[in-house]
């Protein structure tokens, strides 16, 4: 039996060999231009980590197209200007791959730097990898061919949460507070424009927009948000703006919901801790909880890294880069962009797809709650004993939305 | 009512705890004529040290705890750093505090990591230390502590109740810098020590001819500063959250306070603070705007007016930068601040 299997191993090696591929071997560079300074910093750090993990989780035999994937790391300090200095420098250095995600106002000066660069410097394009920002003028009006977004939209996000509140009845008066920036404007038009669709009877009752991580006591909001009736808020918010928030809402007693994007991500599980159970949900690409190699991953990056592997499409990107290069025979940015347009992928949670009209991430969405750990949701988040478990889930063709992108192909 | 009333506490805790960093502030400015850049973090280090003795012995020794190493560590860098370059003047003061700063919120992460950690009050202060109910029909009354659901809820629907709880650990936050405050303006004007540090601070010569030890007053006087700091750090930590970036969030409002209130003037950091803080907490419940206003006033704004940016731009939104406004008019109309004394 042993001898079959060496045999059998034996000719798969060769096979293998015999087949041997352009790129295989070859290390691709790829660059993470994100705050790790600064309020906002931690979740920058968390997901530093996670790119490091997931690098070294899927490099050589971990794809099929058996590349090195090889991070580095920028700190943008959130500002656009500091972003387009480190694309700069990273082109600079032969880093023809570059990631970004944190902040739409960031999202948007890179992707416009971006598809510039590569219409100047044929021979030198670079891919613009969006994990996080979730502005839908990304893929609508300011979409660009260079630019490949993960994470879904806040129009994919918002649909889900509209078709979930469809059947929740005692959701009558809803408060919108979200960070003064282009992601929290556009929660805001896309929560109205969803609401007035699918729960016309739902009636805003306030809406505020606070600087983006500058707000450190969020008690005079919600004796606002008290005053104002709502039993629901629902907020884009995320890192200490989120954290802040749900921590100041316990202290004032408000007893009413929030629905959320990033319940998930550093800081906001340790600021919830046990309170918020059932009153707190996030409308995600992911939950911890997901059945299938979502748990074995969760775990070893708990154990090597002492985090949370909250950001979950980050294995998307891995799972598509590695399918993209594999068929494209290369990791030349130009082959890999034309091969990643349009690929279907077998990710975590089962099939994905790289629209290519827009480039959005075709996925299934997860509108999920905060409760106890118990045994079917047993991942603990930031070690609070509590979980995110999943309510709803949406398969890719329900979350989707339509894209109005006219993009220029080269 | 009940939210004016928990909004008034609200702006009130708030601006106390901006109180309890300035007077460290304000105390050092008044006494050495050193602006510290480095307050903020002496703040942060509070907190941060205040979260790892509060981990072995309990919160309420580190209460004690924390601001007596963050003191003495204030003492130490006085001892062997500012000492040393108080002969050049005030500029390398400055700029050696301001060089501190960054060491200490670096330090701090390396040693603590970047995350935020879970401060937690203890259980006695977790809490509301009262809860508002107003019942549409018997009107408003105060329960102290918390009160069962059933009590917030109306079992006919045409009654309204709400509960406002007010967080203990605010209330704790109120008292602690009330106690300070008259502790520290006693200790100044009331015992010899603080008859020492006044005389100290003007004729510095005299004193040290009548057998003080003149540069010893200047580090005991820094290190309570930086202990002050070090106390609000506890408390700010453990009430909001204990990370990283909790120097630079409160760094430049504290030197709004001072400036405002007068440069040295206790009083002044007091009133101030006080200002600063409801006005900060007031503003956000204010949805008016250039084109609200406008209406109200019997104005009709064409279209493009309406929905140009600034006439939409609320009050709650501009709410956050109202201290540096105020700072700006201050500097402008009243340069030595409400209660400041100095002219130059």
């Amino acid at each position: 039996m042993k001898f079959a299997l060496k045999t059998i191993a034996a000719c798969v090696v060769l096979a293998a060999s015999s087949l041997a591929i352009a790129q295989k071997g070859e290390t691709v560079k790829m660059v993470r231009i994100d705050a790790l300074t600064g309020l906002l910093g931690p979740v920058g750090i968390t997901q530093q980590k996670t790119y490091q993990f997931l690098a070294e989780k899927y490099s050589g035999a971990g794809n099929p197209a058996g590349v090195k994937f090889e991070m580095s790391f920028i700190d943008n300090k959130l500002s656009p200007t500091e972003s387009l200095n480190a694309l700069k420098a990273a082109i600079d250095q032969g880093i023809r791959y570059i990631i970004q995600g944190n902040g739409s106002s960031v999202a948007l000066a890179l992707s416009d730097a971006v598809s510039k660069h590569n219409e100047r410097n044929p021979g030198k394009e670079v891919i613009y990898i969006n994990d996080s920002a979730v502005d839908p003028d990304l893929t609508n009006s300011k979409c660009s061919y260079w630019h490949f977004r993960f994470d879904a939209d806040t129009s994919m996000k918002m649909e889900a949460l509209s078709s979930f509140m469809v059947d929740q009845k005692d959701i009558k008066k809803i408060y919108l507070l979200n960070q003064n920036y282009s992601h929290g404007h556009q929660v805001v038009k896309f929560a109205k424009e969803t609401l007035a669709r699918k729960r016309p009877d739902i009636q805003i009752v306030g809406e505020d927009l606070h600087p983006l991580a500058q707000t450190r006591d969020f008690a005079p909001y919600i004796a606002k948000i008290k005053a104002s009736g709502a039993d629901t808020v629902i907020t884009g918010n995320w890192g200490s703006d989120l954290s802040l928030l749900v921590k100041a809402a316990q202290e004032g007693g408000y007893t009413g919901k929030f629905f959320t994007y990033y319940a998930a991500a550093t800081g906001t599980p340790t600021a919830l801790g046990t309170n918020g159970a059932g009153r707190v949900y996030q409308v995600a690409v992911g939950h911890s909880n997901i059945p299938g190699p979502m748990a074995k991953m969760q775990a070893d990056f708990k154990a090597k890294y002492k985090g949370d592997l909250s950001s979950v499409q980050f294995v998307h990107i891995f799972e598509t880069l590695g399918a993209a290069m594999a068929k494209a025979k290369s990791t030349d940015p130009v082959k890999v962009a034309a091969a990643m347009a349009g690929i279907k992928v077998k990710s975590f949670n089962g099939e994905i797809e790289m629209r290519k009209s827009d480039h959005q991430l075709q996925q299934p969405l997860y509108m999920s709650v905060w409760q106890k750990t118990d045994a079917k949701n047993s991942y603990s988040l930031e070690n609070t004993g509590m979980t995110l478990a999943s309510v709803k889930e949406y398969p890719n063709y329900v979350s989707s939305t339509p894209t109005s992108c006219q993009m220029k192909r080269p | 009512m009940e939210f004016f009333i928990i909004s008034m506490l609200n702006g009130l805790s708030y601006g106390l705890l901006l109180f309890m960093l300035s007077s460290g502030l304000t105390l050092i400015f008044s006494m050495m004529g050193v602006l510290n850049f480095a307050h903020a973090a002496f703040y942060m280090l509070g907190a941060y040290v205040g979260y790892s003795v509060a981990r072995f012995v309990g919160f309420w020794p580190a209460l004690v705890i924390a601001p007596l190493v963050v003191g003495a560590l204030g003492a130490l860098f006085e001892r062997l750093c500012l000492r040393k370059v108080h002969k050049f003047g005030h500029v390398p003061e400055l700029l050696i505090t301001f060089g501190l700063s960054y060491v200490i919120v670096e330090l701090v992460q390396l040693i603590w990591g970047r995350t935020a950690l879970a401060f937690k009050p203890p259980e006695i202060l977790q809490g509301p230390a009262f809860t508002l109910i107003n019942h549409s029909l018997n009107g408003l009354s105060l329960h102290l502590g918390a009160v069962p659901l059933e009590l917030c809820s109306a079992a006919d629907a045409a009654i309204r109740v709400v509960c406002s709880p007010f967080p203990a650990t605010r209330g704790f936050m109120m008292l602690v810098a009330l106690v300070m405050l008259v502790v520290v303006w006693l200790l100044l004007t009331r015992t010899r020590v603080g008859l020492v540090i006044q005389a100290a601070l003007t004729h510095p010569g005299t004193v040290e001819a009548l057998g003080h030890n003149v540069p010893r007053v200047f580090m005991l006087v820094f290190g309570a500063g930086s202990a002050l700091a070090g106390l609000a750090g506890v408390i700010g930590g453990s009430t909001f959250l204990t990370e990283p970036a909790m120097a630079a969030a409160v760094g430049s409002v504290i030197f709004v306070v001072v400036v405002v209130g007068g440069m040295g003037s206790l009083s002044g950091a007091f009133v101030a603070s006080i200002l600063i803080g409801v006005i900060q907490t007031f503003a956000v419940a204010f949805d008016y705007s250039v084109a609200t206003l406008a209406q109200q006033m019997g104005l009709q704004l064409g279209d493009a007016a309406r929905n140009n940016t600034l006439t939409k731009l609320t009050l709650s939104q501009v709410a956050p930068i109202l201290p540096y406004l105020f700072l700006v008019l201050i500097l402008i109309f009243r340069p030595k601040g409400l209660l400041g004394k100095r002219e130059d």
